[in-house]
């Protein structure tokens, strides 16, 4: 009897031994309360789904599966959470990689621990500069880790934020005859919205000759990322004669703008970044008050950026019932993960990276390569993210749109993504400024 | 500008006032530092969200929820407060836990995404050249009934003679023969009352989201100790001193709208330099 058990006992152990030995384990990281975590969880998921469909990934001979293991970070709320979720996530779930993450302050220390255990993290979901400059370039061995998938890194967003707000910038000018119209900031107090604040603090008043918008900047308003209202923010921005509010949100806050901007119809254009205005339940979420809200996006309805965006976008929004956020990028961050191990014909970490490094792969973001930072490259042919505003309770993409990456040195470049509309001024807002 | 201040501070000092007004009772009664209070608050907006929108109708949904906040204020209060009255530390504690029992239970339920409770009035009215959302007004008029009833039962009824006998000595009280016990469950269900008013009236304005009681109750403990322990008085001076600041910060270092609450309690500690007692608190010296 004794000895029936030991071997029953052995088997389970052997049997659960093969089956880990098949399995690629993949932590997914992210604040599974929020909707960023959520969608962060949705995208992986439904890559995993496909690719285990598919027959999973193959790796000398042998076919491996891919089982996630949900991390949740907690990051929206400060603490030690973010850490410990990653550090259990590596220790005792025994994930071989991570993907996600969302709050720079928390993905600083969490890849840290990644650098520590040596474990490649694909970053899907932070934007910050620092995750990977002054990092990978600077101490390679330690943090060669670490790569970024979406959304592009902040000066690039920075970039598109500014060529949107150039946009809203125009449609003053050639709609209601604003000259130079007054540019308001509000963004919320986290350490990724810094430089763009700052930039377009600086840009806001350079003339357009020399590379600005040519308006005026009014003053920067910055809201606890938690904040449960900015009334008396949007009070000031109205006093102090603003045309267009500059938003930098990516948390609850930017719900919170949305109400109270269209509940009160402030007179000013709202656009710029605002994380929450991605999400299919934008209008509800405001109260219906968010219409004409735009935003730097990554998805919006019936635009393709690239052949794999709309299977995937349908996908989604059959499983799921709205639209992908830019954390469902997990789900182009396990396809690059796993070509990236097909490639290297190996699990070891150094050869993933090295394949990882040579990745050109078409995403339903846009075309990824990294660059020496291991952040992917933006521009044309590459990433470079849609302009997306709530016109007739949808989110509509404005850009790219006659779009001229480089009217002086590429005069007859112009890129246009197939399915995007004219941007709108807010009604409420040409009604007040018309005639003045 | 300074119009913009009045009407946005008004608004802010309507909501914190009911709230400090009904953790100031609560104090100022029973001895009780009831930091659940504001998570009552976080509740009674979570209430109005779900009747209201699984179709009980706003009048209905605010009965609802304000009879649901006092009785399980109460029904707390029993459980857990009353065994432990006697003891301050033990009380803080069971409060916070009280406290952070109700967000995982609300996160629980509701999860963590924000929601959104429809305006009882929508549009907005200029007041003097400001942009006031007519639910603004609404939260405005909800705060001043609630506060004016507050003080008629206080100043005008043998109730609240009692109330305020117990807040001045609570066994000078007793030897007159108020039943101190029940005075106290009373005031903490009309503490609860206003706390759940509050909620309800800023449902509409402000997030709901299970973390919204935390920047309450610093400001409502700051207000409180601004105005002096125990007075009701200063209670309702010190939110509304902590509102404007707040409000002002937003309108006169806009880069810094972040630390508004931050800027609110420096003066908060400036004022303490002065009168460390609060500004209509007795000395330690007076009370011996």
């Amino acid at each position: 009897m004794k000895s029936l058990i030991c071997c029953l006992v052995f088997s389970v152990f052997a049997l659960g031994l093969s089956v880990s030995g098949q399995v690629i384990r993949i932590g997914v990281v992210g604040p599974m309360t929020f909707i960023q975590g959520i969608h962060h969880w949705r995208g992986a998921t439904l890559a995993a789904d496909e690719i285990n469909a598919a027959g999973g990934i193959t790796v000398g001979g042998t076919t491996y599966t891919i089982e996630l293991v949900r991390v949740d970070s907690n990051e929206m709320q400060p603490g030690p959470d973010a850490v410990s979720a990653v550090e259990r996530a590596i220790t005792a779930s025994k994930v071989d990689f991570l993907v996600g993450g969302f709050r720079t302050e928390a993905m600083l220390a969490m890849t840290e621990v990644a650098a520590d255990y040596k474990k490649i993290f694909l970053i899907a979901g932070a934007a910050d500069d620092g995750l990977l400059k002054g990092r990978v370039d600077k101490n390679y061995n330690r943090y060669k880790y670490l790569f970024r998938i979406t959304p592009v890194r902040s000066t690039y967003l920075a970039q598109v934020s500014f060529i949107l707000l150039r946009d809203v910038v125009e449609t003053f000018r050639r709609e209601l005859g604003i000259s130079q119209p007054k540019i308001a900031i509000v963004a919320e107090q986290a350490a990724w919205a810094n430089m763009i604040v700052t930039l377009v603090a600086l840009q806001a008043g350079t003339p357009v000759d020399k590379g600005g918008f040519g308006g005026q900047h009014v003053g920067t308003w910055r809201p606890s990322a938690l904040a449960t209202s900015v009334a008396a923010e949007l009070t000031a921005v109205e006093r102090a004669g603003a045309h267009i509010v500059f938003t930098v949100f990516s948390g609850p806050v930017g719900v919170v703008f949305g109400r109270d901007w269209g509940r009160l119809q402030v007179p000013v254009a709202a656009v710029g970044i605002n994380v929450e205005a991605q999400a299919q339940g934008w209008l509800d979420a405001t109260g219906g008050f968010g219409a004409y809200t735009a935003t730097a996006g990554i998805y919006a309805t019936g635009v393709a950026v690239t052949e794999a965006t709309l299977p995937f976008i349908e996908k989604f929004q059959a499983e799921f019932g709205e639209l992908p956020l830019f954390t469902a990028g997990t789900y182009d961050a396990l396809y690059i993960l796993a070509d990236a191990i097909r490639r290297a014909d190996s699990l070891q970490t150094d050869a993933v990276i090295s394949a990882l490094e040579t990745t050109d792969y078409v995403s339903t973001l846009g075309r990824i390569v990294f660059d020496e930072l291991h952040d992917p490259i933006w521009g044309p042919d590459y990433i470079t993210g849609l302009g997306v505003q709530w016109q007739d309770g949808a989110p509509k993409a404005f850009w790219p749109r006659e779009w001229q990456p480089d009217p002086a040195k590429l005069p007859d470049l112009v890129i246009s993504t197939p399915g995007t509309v004219p941007y709108v001024i807010p009604p409420w807002v040409k009604d007040h400024w018309q005639g003045k | 500008m300074v119009a913009s201040i009045l009407v946005n501070g008004l608004v802010y000092s309507g909501v914190y006032a009911m709230l400090a007004l009904g953790f100031g009772l609560v104090f100022g009664v029973g001895r009780v530092l009831n930091l659940a209070h504001t998570a009552f608050y976080m509740v009674a907006a979570y209430g109005i969200f779900y009747f209201a929108s699984t179709g009980f109708g706003m009048p209905l949904a605010v009965v609802l929820t304000t009879l649901g906040i006092v009785a399980a204020g109460i029904a707390v209060y029993k459980l857990f407060i009353e065994p432990v009255r006697e003891m301050e530390a033990t009380v803080l504690i069971a409060t916070l836990a009280v406290a952070v029992l109700l967000q995982e239970l609300v996160l629980v339920f509701f999860g963590n995404e924000p929601r959104h409770v429809p305006p009882a009035l929508s549009g907005f009215t200029q007041v003097v050249g400001v942009r006031v959302g007519n639910q603004e007004m609404v939260t405005l008029v909800v705060a001043a009934l609630s506060l004016i009833g507050a003080w008629f039962l206080l100043s005008r009824t043998k109730l609240g003679l009692a109330i305020r006998a117990a807040a001045q000595d609570r066994e000078v009280a007793n030897l007159m023969g108020i039943n101190v016990n029940q005075v106290t469950a009373i005031v903490m269900g009309l503490g609860l009352l206003l706390a759940a008013l509050a909620g309800i009236a800023v449902a509409p304005l402000f997030t709901v989201e299970p973390g919204m009681w935390m920047n309450p109750l610093v400001i409502v403990l700051a207000a409180v100790v601004l105005g002096g322990l125990g007075s009701l008085k200063g209670s309702l001076i010190g939110a509304v001193i902590l509102a404007f600041a707040e409000v002002s910060v937003v309108f006169l270092v806009p880069g810094g709208s972040y630390l508004r609450t931050a800027i609110a309690l420096l003066i908060m500690v400036c004022v303490f330099f002065i009168r460390p007692e609060g500004l209509f608190g007795s000395s330690i010296a007076e009370e011996r």
